[in-house]
This record gives structure tokens, sequence and C-alpha cells, in this order.
């Protein structure tokens, strides 16, 4: 296949970025997208240019580190898969490619299409864990858990963090991606015992940190590549609520 | 010569870890305020030992190379984590855990280290339910079990096909608690590139902010590394894009001696090669193997036409499969370890009977489990596996057989250490992949999330205070020392020559061709005449490498090509010591398979009378050959035998 890749080029934080075009002939539709940027890259090591930076790391739709907006979707065309997995035989014979790093204030461009997602790291750190320290813990199989409630926390974990929510909303909001570790913790017995406390720190982080409302456009669950839910949205409200009234009292 | 101590407490081997808790050091907890830790590595064993040191009260700085803790490759982690609860009675326990990782191993691990794991194995499955780690559970409530290759008991904990993610989650959940809480202070997009020993002892790291590009120095009191496995020096392999060994190669340069750098585990369920832009090869978990069947044409007309593409897999009647780990290994059949099965389909493969376009790949089929269990019980087992591969592949596994190949996946060797997870630098640990310890020859599936997280929450912990003790009144270093100063200048003198080469070729095309090179002569089978071509050429490739590499870029902000040029630069060292390691090591043992030794049907010889030792190779210079150590292995509670997976007899 023969493509032309127009791509964001920003040389760092603080500097002006723009769109650049590139032609790439005899393009695999086996090789994966990320294949074909590595081949782009070669070739414009080869002719002295600067390479394209993004970032990536386990390749097969787990890590969360790869990030690319395509075509005007956070990890491109297809359905439920990151840009890792996504595949050069979803596109034709000369089409136009356009690449772009996720665009949302609270993941700023640090170089291309590379974006800081710190900000994640910083809800987690408010409130988004158990506070048990190693050690000194009852037998795993002490409290049974019922296996729906264990699979619909398990759906909630499968959250990689990777941002497309925040980068697919047009308000910017995180409210899947934190919604998703609040509910995976109060479905389970040994998350509730925190589970107030944790729903009102984590928002209270988000918001801070200038992720927008959400206003139930569900464009973050039609792009997550881990086809996490908005009843998660819904049962974190709950959550929240419930901790304010209880506050209130 | 290094002298290697092994430290092994007193006592009989159940009692050993207990009595080394009993008397060893403490440091009061005033005293832990003033003194630093540097964990490097943010996987399972990093986050956990990070965390773990932060609640006992000690100052940690923790690095890594992506841009959240979270995404360490141990995110990857597709089947399960082990442990000796026997919880679904059927005759499991600590000791035989042990013996089951001894044995996998081929007998070239340390007796009194894998009893320790699979002592704390049981408290590693409480830790994560306590963090919230949703494993699978029975609709009774309690925790499910599955079983993984080279064991008769089910002894696997899963979390879907994603057990690795939810551990890892775990423990950073614990270590943003610490990070909160202000004991750990977090350090990402960072690389380690050298290690800094004052006086003898490890007492800091140079890293490179890869957003900024500044070359910046870290002290502390103790530096445990916890940086994965070098498993890349393969090029392709199922290890993430930016694993690599050189924070472990830097250390082998300052003095820690490497383990057993031969000793790489070849995973028999990949999806195959397909071209040679391929970046990286796919794991489709050895879980599978629990309900898919593996198999070959009976007949080679039949292979050949597959190839051609004349003849569809579902086309070849029962009659004409060979199950072959069936017929040949009867009691374990598709579960054997990784090292036999890898094996036993290269062996089919090179005698011509393998399928796909190249001829090398055979089958993994899941018809007879859909037939017996229904599609919908294999698709609650299997599914997230069964999608990765149909996006990567374009077949539905759940209609035509899987195709599968091995390929490179873990690595056994690493930095040597002793029982206390010491290297031979004092105030260096090791933990996960990145040492050498637990698992011999050969690695038992899901064994090692349980050693990353036995050493970061149960090992380290103790051991690394038990250093300390004597340490307090060590004041805390500061970083414009000479030996920081000097290590600065020496990385930095690295990284301008890499970039002021003006080369020509990218180091990627230098990686692929050692990938190559590697796979050839230092894979699955090795022998003599291949070693020494490797050495051979792998120096010429080094030679090649400083005289002709490219990269773009300076060492200011983001440039990708140099972190991935000083990954290469250090593959291309450590893959001779590799190849050496191979070439010293005569008999076949584990994933270490020399063709002079096997026997007529194929199977490993040992010499248990020449071998029975861990390989400590050390650093002496970059003109001169390393030295080679001997550790040698003395087993007093397991009686020494040939593997044996025909029958079921342990
Ligand atoms: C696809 C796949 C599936 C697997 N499935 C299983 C399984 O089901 N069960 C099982 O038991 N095992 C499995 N394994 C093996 C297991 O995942 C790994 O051995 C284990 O996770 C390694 O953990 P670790 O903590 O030692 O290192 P890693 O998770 O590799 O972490 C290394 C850390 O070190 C950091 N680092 C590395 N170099 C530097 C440097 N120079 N400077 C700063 N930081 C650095 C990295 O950023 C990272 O944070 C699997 C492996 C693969 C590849
Ligand atoms: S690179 Fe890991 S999810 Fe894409």
């Amino acid at each position: 296949m023969n493509l032309t890749l127009k791509i964001w080029r920003q040389p760092g934080p603080d500097e002006k970025g723009k769109f650049v075009n590139y032609p790439i002939s005899d393009v695999s539709p086996e090789s994966s997208f990320l294949e074909m940027m590595d081949v782009l890259n070669e070739q414009l090591i080869a002719k002295g240019e600067e390479p394209v930076a993004f970032d990536h790391d386990c390749r097969e739709g787990i890590c969360g580190m790869c990030s690319m907006y395509i075509n005007g979707r956070p990890h491109g065309p297809d359905d439920a898969i990151t840009t890792c997995q996504l595949h050069m035989r979803k596109f034709k014979d000369g089409d136009t490619i356009t690449i772009e790093p996720w665009r949302a204030k609270p993941f700023p461009v640090i170089k291309d299409l590379i974006v800081d997602r710190s900000s994640f790291d910083e809800i987690i750190q408010a409130g988004g864990f158990i506070s048990v320290d190693t050690g000194g813990i009852p037998d795993a199989n002490a409290i049974p858990i019922p296996k729906l409630n264990a699979d619909l926390a398990m759906d909630a974990a499968s959250c990689i963090g990777c941002g497309a929510c925040v980068a697919a909303c047009k308000n910017a909001s995180a409210m899947l991606f934190v919604s998703a570790k609040v509910s995976q913790f109060a479905l389970l017995p040994q998350g509730k015992i925190e589970a107030k406390r944790r729903v009102q720190k984590m928002v209270a982080k988000m918001d801070e940190l200038g992720f927008g409302n959400c206003t139930n456009t569900y464009a973050c669950e039609a792009e997550c590549p881990k086809e996490i839910k908005v009843t998660n949205i819904a049962r974190m409200n709950r959550e929240f609520f419930a901790a304010k009234v209880r506050a209130e009292k | 010569m290094a002298t290697l101590k092994s430290k092994i407490p007193e006592g009989t081997l159940a009692e050993k870890w207990t009595n080394y808790k009993a008397h060893q050091n403490l440091v009061n907890p005033a005293n832990k305020r003033k003194l630093e830790v540097i964990v490097v590595g943010t996987g399972l064993a990093g986050a956990a030992a990070a965390a773990s040191l932060g609640e006992l009260g000690f100052k940690v700085k923790n690095f890594c190379i992506q841009d959240s803790p979270r995404r360490a490759h141990s995110i990857a982690a597709q089947g399960g984590i082990n442990a000796a609860k026997n919880y679904p009675n059927d005759g499991d326990s600590i000791y035989r855990l042990f013996y089951d990782t001894i044995k996998g191993g081929d007998y070239r691990s340390r007796e009194a280290n894998v009893y320790r794991l699979a002592e704390v194995s049981n408290n590693i499955i409480d830790q994560c339910v306590a963090q919230g780690v949703p494993f699978a559970r029975e609709y009774g409530g309690l925790l499910d079990n599955r079983s993984f290759g080279g064991a008769l008991v089910s002894r696997t904990f899963y979390a879907r096909g994603q057990t690795g993610q939810q551990l890892l989650l775990g423990a950073y959940s614990a270590l943003s608690k610490e990070v909160s809480r202000g004991s750990v202070e977090m350090y990402v997009r960072r690389e380690m590139l050298d290690l800094v020993i004052i006086d003898g002892r490890a007492r800091g790291i140079i890293t490179r902010n890869t957003v900024t590009g500044e070359i910046e120095r870290f002290a502390a009191h103790a530096v445990v590394l916890a940086t994965g496995g070098y498993g890349n020096v393969f090029f392709l392999s199922t290890n993430a894009m930016n694993s690599n060994g050189s924070a472990a190669w830097q250390c082998y340069k300052r003095g820690a001696v490497f383990g057993n750098p031969c000793m790489v585990q070849i995973h028999p369920t990949c999806i195959p090669v397909h071209g040679d832009y391929q970046s990286k090869l796919t794991l489709m978990s050895e879980s599978l193997r629990n309900d898919g069947r593996i198999w070959v044409p009976k007949n080679k007309e039949d292979a050949e036409k597959i190839q051609k593409g004349q003849l569809k897999p579902t086309e070849i009647k029962e009659e004409d499969r060979d199950y072959y780990l069936e017929r040949r290994y009867p009691a374990f059949g598709n579960l054997v370890p990784r090292d036999v099965a890898s094996r036993a389909a290269k062996e089919r493969c090179d005698a011509g009977y393998g399928v796909g376009n190249t001829g090398l790949a055979v089958y993994l089929d899941f018809k007879h489990a859909i037939e017996r269990l229904g599609k919908e019980v294999i698709e609650a087992r299997y599914g997230n596996l069964f999608q990765m591969y149909e996006k990567i592949v374009d077949e539905n596994p759940y209609e035509t057989p899987m195709m599968i190949y091995p390929a490179i996946h873990y690595t056994m060797g690493g930095i040597w250490v002793d029982y206390e997870l010491q290297t031979t630098i004092p105030g260096l640990f090791a933990a996960g992949e990145a040492n050498f310890s637990d698992h011999g020859a050969n690695r038992l599936g899901a064994s090692a999330l349980m050693q990353g997280l036995a050493d970061g929450y149960f090992v380290i912990p103790y051991t690394v205070q038990n250093y300390l003790a004597d340490q307090i009144n060590v004041p805390f270093f500061k970083t414009d020392l000479p030996e920081f100063e000097q290590a600065e200048k020496e990385v930095r003198d690295k990284l301008e020559k890499l970039l002021n080469n003006n080369g020509s070729t990218t180091v990627d095309t230098f990686h692929k061709k050692l990938g190559l090179l590697m796979w050839d002569h230092v894979g699955m089978a090795r022998n003599k005449e291949g070693l020494e071509e490797a050495i051979k050429e792998i120096r010429a490739l080094r030679d090649a490498f400083w005289k002709d590499v490219k990269v773009p870029g300076s060492l200011k902000g983001v440039n990708v090509e140099l972190e991935k040029a000083t990954r290469v630069a250090d593959f291309l060292e450590l893959g001779e010591l590799m190849a050496m390691d191979a070439l010293n090591r005569e008999e076949s043992c584990g994933g270490h398979f020399r063709e002079e030794y096997q026997t007529e049907e194929g199977e490993a010889v040992r010499n248990d009378k020449d071998y029975m030792f861990v390989s400590a190779w050390e650093y002496k210079g970059s003109d001169q050959e390393p030295v080679l150590n001997k550790e040698s292995l003395k087993y007093e509670y397991i009686e020494v035998k040939t593997r044996n997976y025909k029958e079921a007899k342990s």
C-alpha cells in the first residue's frame, strides 16, 4: 500500500507544532500501525531527518503507553483496541492518515505524539488504593466474594490508564478513568471500608487538575480500548453522593 | 576471583527463613527515616519492594523508564501466579511447589532460595486479595485455580488473561499509597545509566531524564535493582520494547558477577513471525495448553500442501494428525514444561512437518475443548486471548486452529545474588527477573510473578534492613563527591560518542542483526561450532556498531534513538557473554540445549558430575576475558533425577 501520513510535529512542550506530510510506500497490510511508524522512522533517520517521537512499550494492548489520535479517533478506526493493536489492513491504498497526540489540557504535549499523563498517577495517589500494608493479612479465602461482584470488579479493573477517554471527550473529562477505579474497589468488601473517603479525594483531585465535567456524551465508552462501561460513572456518582450526604449529616 | 558466599542460614530447609528472620538485624523506626534506598524498576519486584520499604519507614526513591510505574513490563503477564495454597485439595504443599520448581529448573537452582519462594507464595495471594486484586472466583465465592506446565496440581491463581496487569496494579496502588504518604519519591521517564560505588559499596545511580535529556545523580545507602530481564538481546521476543539489560550490565561492569547468562526461556506458544518489519512477538498464554491440543500433520505431504495454501487444517482427518506432545510425553501431554514443548515443536518443524506459509508453526487446536465444554466456557476462559489472536492474525481461532511457534520469553540468568538477594557489590541488591536466583535452567509457568512479588514484598524488606542496620550513622550522601563526578563523566562521554559518530546505519539495523545471530546460534539449539562462530560475529558486529552507528538528535530533550543506542551497545556485549557461557556449559539442561548432548530420542542429557554449578561471570575490563566463578549446588532435600515427563511418578 502507498499512503500519506499527516503527522503532528512539535519539537518541545513550549514550542509550536504543525502538521507535516510524509509519503510512505510499500506498506504491508499485515504490519501493525506502529511497525509502519517504525519503517517511517528508519527512513527519516536515513535521510538525516528527526524521527517521530511516540510512546509505546508492550505492543500488545495492555501497558497503556501508546496513544495516537488517528483520523479523529483515539487509537484509530478499529473498535476496542489500542494503537499498537491496530493493523494496516484497516486502511486502503492511497489513504491519507492524520496522526495527532492526545489533545487535552491536563495532558500537555512533550514532543510530537508524546504527552504527559502524570495527572492520572496523581489521581490514583490521591486515594485510588486500599490502605493495607505488607504482611499480617488474613487468608485469601477468609472473605468469600460473589463471583458476579468479582467479575464486575475485574471489568472495571481492566482499565489500562491510556487516557483515550479523556482524549475522546470534548470536555476532557476523566470520569471514566476515575470511576473505573472507584467501582473496582466499591464492588469488593476489602475496598468498601474506605469507599467514601476514596471517592471524595479522587474526585477533588480530578477537578483540581483541570479535567472537565461529564456531560453524558459517552464518547469515552465508545473509544475505550478495554470497553470500560459508563455504568461505572453512575456507580461512582452514587458513591460520591452517598459520601456527601453522610458528611452533611 | 570473586568470592561467592551464598549465606544460606542454619537449620533444616523449612527452618532456614524463620531462623534468618529471627536472628537478623533490625533498624529502629526513628533511624529508618535517616536511611535512603534507591529502587530501580517498578515492575512487580520493584513496585512491591519500594512500597514495602516505604511502609517500614525508609526513605525510598523509585525509578522507571515509562511515563508511569503502572506500565512496567510485568503488566503484560497473562496466565497466572502460582501458590501452594492447596485450595483444590489436590495434594499441593509448600514442599511440592518447591520440588516442582527445582525439578522444572533441571536441578540448577539453589534449594534454600527456592524453598523460601514456595514458603512465602501463600502470603502473596493473601496480600493481593487485600489490595483488591480481582482474582477469578468460583460461584461459591472462593478463589479459582488452573493448571500450568510442569505440575500435576492446579495451583495457579489468575485474573482472566490479565494476571500480571492486576498484580502490578495492586503493587502500583500500594506504591501510590506510599507516594501520597511521602515515604516514596517517584521518578518516571528516567533511565539508569550507571551505578555509583563509594568505598566498595553501592551508593547511588546516574540517570538520564528522557524528557529533558538531563544527566542526573542520585545517592542512597543501598540500591535495589529490579529492572527485569534481557530477552530483548534477541531483538524479537515477547518482552516489551523498552525491556533491556543495561542497568544490570552496568552493575556487572562495576563488579557484580553475572549468573548463568546463557539460561533463557523460549516460550512454546507465541504467534509466529510474519515479516521482516516485525518489531516484537506476541505470546499466547501457556494457560491455553490446559484446553488446547498441539498437533502437526502426520504426513509430510499434508504439511507441504498446507504451507502452499492448498489445504486447510480443518480438512485434515483426526487419524492424520500427530498430537506429538501427547505421543511423546503421555503423563504430562500438552502440559510439559516450556523447554520440552519448544524443542518438540522445533523438532517437528525442522523435520518438515511444520505449518503456515513459512513451515515454522504448529497448531494449537480448541476443537475438542469446544465440543466438550461449549464455546461459552472457552470464551469465558480465554476470550481476550482469542480476540488478541484474531486482531493480529485475522483468523478466528474458534473456527480454525491457532498457529504458534516458540519465541524468546524470559531470562533465568541475571545478576548473581546470595540468599539475601545481595549481589557481590555490598549494598546492591537484585530482585525479580533481574537476578538469577530461583529458576535454574528453566522457569515454570506462573512462577515469575510469584518470584517478583516474593522478592519485593517478603524478602527485600527484611534483607535490606539487615544490611542497613549498621549504616545508621552514615549520613546522607552528597552527589558532588568525586565518585559521582567520575561516573557521570563516563556516561556523558559514552552518549556523546554515540551522538557524534556520524555513521550511516540505524540502531535497529544492528539490533536486528544481533537478534538473528543470537537466535541462530544461542537460541533453542546450540552447539560448539555455532557458539564459537557467534562469538566471532558478535565481536565483529560490535566493532561495526561503534564505527558506523547513526544516532540523530542531541543530548537535550527527547531522543528515543539515543536510548535505543545505549541499550543495543550493551546487548552487543551481553550477547557475547551469553554465547561464552553456553559454550562453556557442555551439557543440555533446561532451556540450554547443546546438540552434542542428547539421547537418541532427542531428550536433553545433563552432566551433573561436571556442571552442577551456577556460572558466575566476573568482569575484568574491556580488553580482558571475563573470569568464570562457580557456585556449586548441593541438594540435601531432593534426590537429583533425570527429568521425566513421560510418566506421572515425580
Ligand atoms: C508476554 C508475557 C507474559 C508473561 N506471563 C507470565 C505469567 O503468566 N506468569 C508469570 O509468572 N510470568 C509471566 N511472565 C514473566 C513475568 O511477567 C516477568 O518475568 C516479570 O513480570 C518481571 O518482573 P520484574 O519486576 O522483574 O521486571 P519488569 O516488570 O520487567 O520491570 C522492570 C522495571 O524496570 C524498569 N527499568 C528497566 N531498566 C531500567 C533502567 N535502566 N533505568 C530505570 N528503570 C529501568 C522498567 O521501567 C520497569 O519499571 C510473562 C512475560 C511476558 C513477556
Ligand atoms: S504499547 Fe502497550 S498498550 Fe499499546
